[in-house]
């Protein structure tokens, strides 16, 4: 009987041992591609071992690519343009490229592999994306179910974005929750303020990371993220705009609020914010505040299930069907989103059909 | 056994096609028939693989398993092989021919778990064939696949631009689809008949 299991084990262990020595084998000849240059843009030159995907080839330069997916292929962030070396486009980006990015050569970093050496180009604004730490200076409840977190840094102790662009958070290890999760937040506080940073979370039932924040997460917390991301950004063209927020989605306006605020732009600016009821509504004084301060601005809450007792006078139902008479030239109009999926593909369409071609959200998708 | 090799190999493809009759490779089979490019690429992959292992196995079976009377560990050692040779075939593929690698490659590892495979290895253990008759039978097969998946692909590419009810997209009409090509399959039967 003994002599059978050891016959057994042997014959098993044997076999997947000569077959795991052939690969290993294999693998030490057929897919050691030595040391290959990475060129960044014709500016920069860094030097990786070949055979890993792009996409982790430059984090481990600290090069971070914005990716949601973590490199598997499912959510098109991680784009690039492949100058030379990437190889043919392979079916696993197509779906993810426009016409005309196919004809750009953009790839997405996570499906290139790393072979020979590359010539590619990255916005430069990627190169100051970075890791954090940071300690909690300051937790406020703007509603129920929205808080306002203020983040002081640590290492490095100076930030550079722009207003609108979103981190990703980290959260910790706590109760049954074993891995740390990363989810993305705009930025609502002030670009001109470097030393810290402020978030709006607004709490997801049975979510991960809101549980943790909203339950968890204390003052003098040390938490990381990663950041800044993201092309939801003021685009510096002079014209009307429309911002439309939901819910925490006012997040990133405020914002671009305050610096628009402090550099005394003279655009005008119609800011459409929905909410379910009163109590959903937050930040009333300082939008009030902006009103008075900025040259053309206003702020227009909408709510979509004002209670009898909430004593609302104000407008009422869906938002996109107001955006018509605030409307003076559509082609001097610039869109921006933030909010639910069901808010964002409403209000664009709303917007194309009333003739405005510029509208930029973020989709955290 | 005394089939002929040779009419293995077509039974193989026709009359007992592996995914018509015996619904083997199901998973990829539906999630890739979408795109007539990776459907070839996938079934030009899946007929390499299969051509392979079966070889592959027959040894194994015949020359390790059988002498040690450890013909009941065929399960594992199958899939071991198999996932070896997927392994190893990606490795060299992608170092020697990239163009083959980027229209081929990349369905290796996920064929790796494709149960047509490992269907095959036991079908030809089962029906003891000879070397030459375990080869044919997984290269006919691996054919067969291809036939079946480039079929549905172009059928899939007409029947997409016609109205579905909601619930009929993808998997749903691809099943029926199946199903109807499986009962046009069975006219082939009446040629010859190995299981």
């Amino acid at each position: 009987m003994m002599l059978i299991i050891i016959n057994n084990v042997l014959t098993f262990v044997g076999l997947s041992g000569v077959l795991s020595t052939i690969i290993v084998i294999a693998d030490y000849f057929l897919a050691n591609y030595g040391d290959c240059k990475i060129d960044i843009n014709g500016k920069r030159e860094i030097t990786v071992k070949g055979g890993s995907s792009l996409l982790t080839s430059l984090a481990e330069k600290d090069i971070f690519v914005s990716s949601a997916c973590g490199g598997r292929g499912t959510c098109g962030l991680c784009k690039v343009k492949g100058i030379d070396g990437c190889g043919p486009l392979l079916p696993t980006e197509k779906p993810y490229m426009s016409p005309k990015e196919l004809e750009e050569g953009i790839r997405l970093s996570c499906q290139v592999k790393v072979k020979r050496d590359l010539k590619i180009e990255i916005p430069e604004s990627i190169f100051s994306i970075r890791k954090y730490k940071s300690v909690v200076t300051a937790i406020e409840d703007y509603t129920y179910d929205i808080k306002r977190i203020e983040f002081k840094l640590i290492e490095p102790n100076e930030i550079t974005f722009k207003a609108g662009q979103y981190v990703q958070l980290e959260s910790k290890r706590y109760g049954k929750v074993r891995q740390p999760v990363m989810r993305a937040y705009s930025v609502s506080s002030n670009p001109s303020h470097t030393d810290y940073i402020e978030l709006i979370i607004r709490k997801v039932p049975e979510g991960i990371m809101t549980t943790f924040t909203h339950d968890h997460l204390k003052e003098k917390d040390e938490i990381s993220f990663t950041g800044p991301f993201g092309d939801f950004y003021i685009r510096d063209t002079g014209t009307d705009m429309f911002f439309v927020a939901g819910g925490s989605g006012m997040a990133p306006f405020k914002g671009m609020l305050e610096e628009l605020n402090e550099k005394k732009s003279k655009r005008r600016i119609v800011f459409f914010f929905g909410a379910r009821t009163t109590k959903d509504l937050f930040l009333l004084e300082g939008m009030k505040r902006f009103e008075e301060e900025m040259h053309d601005f206003k702020f227009i809450p909408i709510l979509s299930h004002p209670e009898p007792n909430d004593g609302w006078d104000g407008l009422t139902g869906y938002i996109p069907p107001y955006f018509e008479e605030h409307l003076r030239d559509p082609k001097n109009t610039e869109g921006y989103l933030c909010g639910n999926p069901g808010l964002l593909n409403a209000s664009e369409k709303r917007m194309r059909e009333l003739g405005i071609e510029d509208v930029y959200y973020d989709s955290f998708g | 056994m005394e089939i002929n090799s040779f009419v293995i190999f077509i039974a193989a493809i026709f009359t007992s096609n592996i995914l018509l009759t015996n619904f083997l490779g199901m998973c990829s089979y539906l999630s890739i028939s979408k795109d007539m490019e990776a459907s070839a690429g996938l079934g030009m992959a899946v007929f390499f693989v299969l051509t392979f292992t079966s070889g592959l196995n027959y040894l194994a079976y015949h020359y390790i398993l059988v002498p040690l009377n450890l013909v009941y560990l065929q399960y594992i050692i199958f899939i071991i092989v198999i996932a070896a040779f997927v392994q190893l075939l990606e490795l060299v593929i992608e170092r020697f021919s990239p163009v083959l690698y980027y229209s081929l490659g990349i369905f290796l590892p996920l064929i790796t778990v494709n149960c047509a495979i490992f269907g095959i290895s036991l079908f030809m253990i089962i029906r003891n064939y000879t070397f030459i008759q375990s080869i044919a039978f997984g290269a006919g097969s691996g054919l067969g696949w291809l036939l079946a998946i480039l079929a549905l692909a172009g059928i899939r590419g007409k029947v997409r631009e016609k109205m579905l009810p909601k619930g009929m997209n993808n998997a749903a009409i691809s099943l029926i689809i199946t199903g109807i090509m499986a009962l046009a399959f069975i006219g082939f039967s009446g040629v010859v008949i190995i299981q």
